[in-house]
């Protein structure tokens, strides 16, 4: 297997620990940032290492920094989204927990970059632990001079704070999560303007992912042409892949940006328990249309996965064998989308519910569904895409509607049996009407 | 819950002007303020959410909306044990639902209700981001258990029920 970066804490035991970082040559990527380049070179490397967003968008880093206003009297803020709340991903965790002084590496490097001195992490609430450490690790941190006021005697100055969520995927959405750091509700704004010009109190704003953020001290240290060569070009460098589900190995693997997909399942996570056949994959998060066991061999970087109809996403794979009802499994993320609606567009609001409430019906609706409903659901989708404040419509309606449409068969011998042919038991044990 | 007016301890004091110095705005402190306040008095009742609007001179209907907005800010009193079991689709697929159903089975209680003697309550919860160890329930906000068998989450139950 490749040498592990990313996940270096799964090879040296207590990483976590500044003295244990600084003796594996951690914060060397800080000094020669800080002492050897200038802001300009430094999003002139990262634009040159095409690294692309990790957070799920996948938008080039270099070029997002690259929207800053040049010259401005207000000050520049860092937001890192470690909100990580779309199912099926747990990397973020894991950096933050087990390896954060590599994060907040990326944090300084990344904030002198775009002349930034205050940056929050945005942590959501049910992270207590992470949320624990990252203040420990920045502490450690301000204690040895990497952070604070001249930063390493360079007169670069940066404070990073924790700012912890309450609960709501919503403010995982970049502009949700602004709302939420200025005390608010986490509603999306419309955009433009866009965080780079009017972000937080009003302010140019970077909204970056801790894994994007983790790979910038690897490019600082390794050079733009290293990170460019593993994997796609245009999609490159290291990657961590979750994988969780109907597998023999759940777990996050640190993969080249690239690597296919059956690969993954089939070596890296064991393949599925019992020999069992696979059914259906998701590859990027429950936003994204699931794959059928057809069409798993998809090299999973940006482009490729979007070639073949869906999205790497936040690269959360979640892997169901062939004892998984479709239906269950469409309503199971409608319910979730219905659930963090943040309810401000109609579409989005309306949407969401209706295509719960079908499915509901489908599922467990004994008998009171119709064949009209596996349209309906279709159409209910329809009508939810490309007209709301942000993307959370469009990330409910194409995975229901990439459902119906891949397994339409099963969708309407629910409606014909007048049950589901999965489980002839209704919901097991629910006593009460909501799921 | 006292009946006096809530009031914050001379340290939670200290900790909500520290909190204030992180950002240029004050009302951008309110989110950390109200995991404060949740912390001294368990949970955010109406006089709390008063008292921190006094404290922070915001309006209180600021305060109550985004209060209200966030799942993990009790606006109920929670059981002295408060489960959130992840029912989202990982934690589905490797039996979420058993361990839902056997919790109320074992409490008499179905989500989003409280036992008659207060010690528990359940609530379902959306991904943990925890699914490769599913299925997992969090409890009080805070402390994860993970790979969850029925017989486990039984365990785990009768041993917060004896503390
Ligand atoms: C509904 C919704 C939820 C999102 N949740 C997250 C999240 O939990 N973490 C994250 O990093 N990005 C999330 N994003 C993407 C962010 O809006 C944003 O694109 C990202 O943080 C930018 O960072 P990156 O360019 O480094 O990926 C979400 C987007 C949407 C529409
Ligand atoms: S699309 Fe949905 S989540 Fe996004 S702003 Fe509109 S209502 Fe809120
Ligand atoms: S689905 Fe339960 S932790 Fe992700």
């Amino acid at each position: 297997m490749a040498e592990r970066l990313l996940l270096r804490c799964r090879d040296i035991p207590d990483l976590r620990r500044l003295d244990v970082y600084v003796a594996h040559g951690g914060y060397e990527a800080t000094r020669k940032a800080l002492t050897t380049c200038s802001p300009e070179q430094l999003v002139g490397i990262v634009k040159t290492s095409n690294l692309r967003g990790r957070g799920g968008a996948g938008f080039p880093t270099g070029l997002k920094w690259s929207f800053l206003p040049k010259q401005t009297a207000k000050p520049v803020y860092l937001a890192v989204n470690a909100d990580e709340s779309e199912p099926g991903t747990f990397k973020d965790r894991l950096i933050i927990e087990q390896d954060p002084h590599q994060l907040l590496e990326g944090i300084i490097i990344s904030a002198y970059a775009i002349r930034c001195h205050t940056a929050y992490i945005y942590i959501r609430g049910e992270f207590a632990l992470g949320a624990e450490r990252f203040e420990a690790a920045i502490a450690e941190a301000r204690q040895a001079g990497f952070l604070g006021k001249n930063v390493l005697g360079t007169g670069f100055d940066l404070d990073v704070w924790v700012h912890r969520g309450a609960g709501a995927y919503i403010c995982g959405e970049e502009t949700g999560l602004i709302e939420s750091l200025e005390g608010k509700r986490g509603y999306p704004r419309i955009k433009p303007p866009f965080p780079a010009t009017h972000g937080l109190f009003g302010c140019p704003t970077i909204v970056n992912n801790v894994e994007t953020l983790a790979c910038v001290p690897h490019i600082v240290l390794r050079g733009a042409d290293w990170f460019r060569a593993i994997g796609p070009e245009k999609s490159p460098g290291p990657k961590l892949f979750c994988v969780s589900g109907h597998v023999v190995r759940p777990g996050t693997y640190e993969l080249p940006m690239g690597t296919p997909l059956r690969e993954i399942i089939y070596d890296h996570a064991g393949g599925i328990p019992g020999d069992r056949k696979l059914k259906g994959v998701i590859p990027g998060g429950a936003s994204m249309p699931v794959f059928t066991a057809d069409e798993i061999d998809v090299p999973m970087d940006m482009d490729s996965v979007q070639k073949a109809g869906s999205f790497l996403g936040s690269a959360g794979i979640m892997v169901m064998d062939e004892t998984v009802c479709m239906v269950w499994t469409a309503l199971v993320i409608a319910r979730f989308f219905h659930h963090e609606s943040c309810g401000q567009c109609t579409p989005c609001r309306e949407g969401t519910g209706w295509l719960e409430k079908v499915l509901r019906r489908l599922e467990y609706g004994e008998g009171t569904a119709t064949a009209a409903d596996v349209d309906l659901l279709l159409n209910i989708a329809g009508n939810m895409m490309g007209t709301t404040i942000c993307a959370l419509s469009d990330a409910a309606a194409m995975p229901a509607r990439a459902f119906v449409t891949k397994y339409r068969a099963e969708f309407e011998e629910h409606a014909a049996l007048g049950r589901c042919p999965f489980r002839p038991i209704a919901e097991p044990s629910r006593r009460h009407a909501h799921a | 819950m006292t009946t006096e007016a809530p009031q914050f301890s001379g340290a939670a004091l200290a900790e909500y002007r520290a909190i204030l110095g992180r950002y240029p705005e004050r009302r951008a402190a309110l989110l950390p303020t109200l995991w404060l306040a949740q912390r001294e008095f368990g949970w955010l009742s109406p006089p709390v959410l008063e008292y921190v609007a006094q404290l922070m001179e915001l309006p209180l209907a600021w305060v109550t909306a985004t209060a209200s907005f966030y799942t993990m800010y009790w606006k109920q009193p929670p059981g002295r044990w408060h489960l959130q079991v992840c029912r989202t689709l990982p934690c589905a697929l490797r039996g979420a639902e058993g361990i839902r159903a056997a919790v109320e089975e074992r409490l008499g209680i179905r989500s989003g209700e409280k036992t008659a003697d207060g010690r528990f309550s359940l609530e379902e919860v959306e991904c943990l981001a925890s699914c490769d160890t599913a299925p997992v329930l969090q409890v009080n906000n805070t402390e994860y258990h993970e790979s969850l068998t029925v017989e486990r989450t039984l365990a785990l139950i009768d041993r917060l029920a004896s503390t």
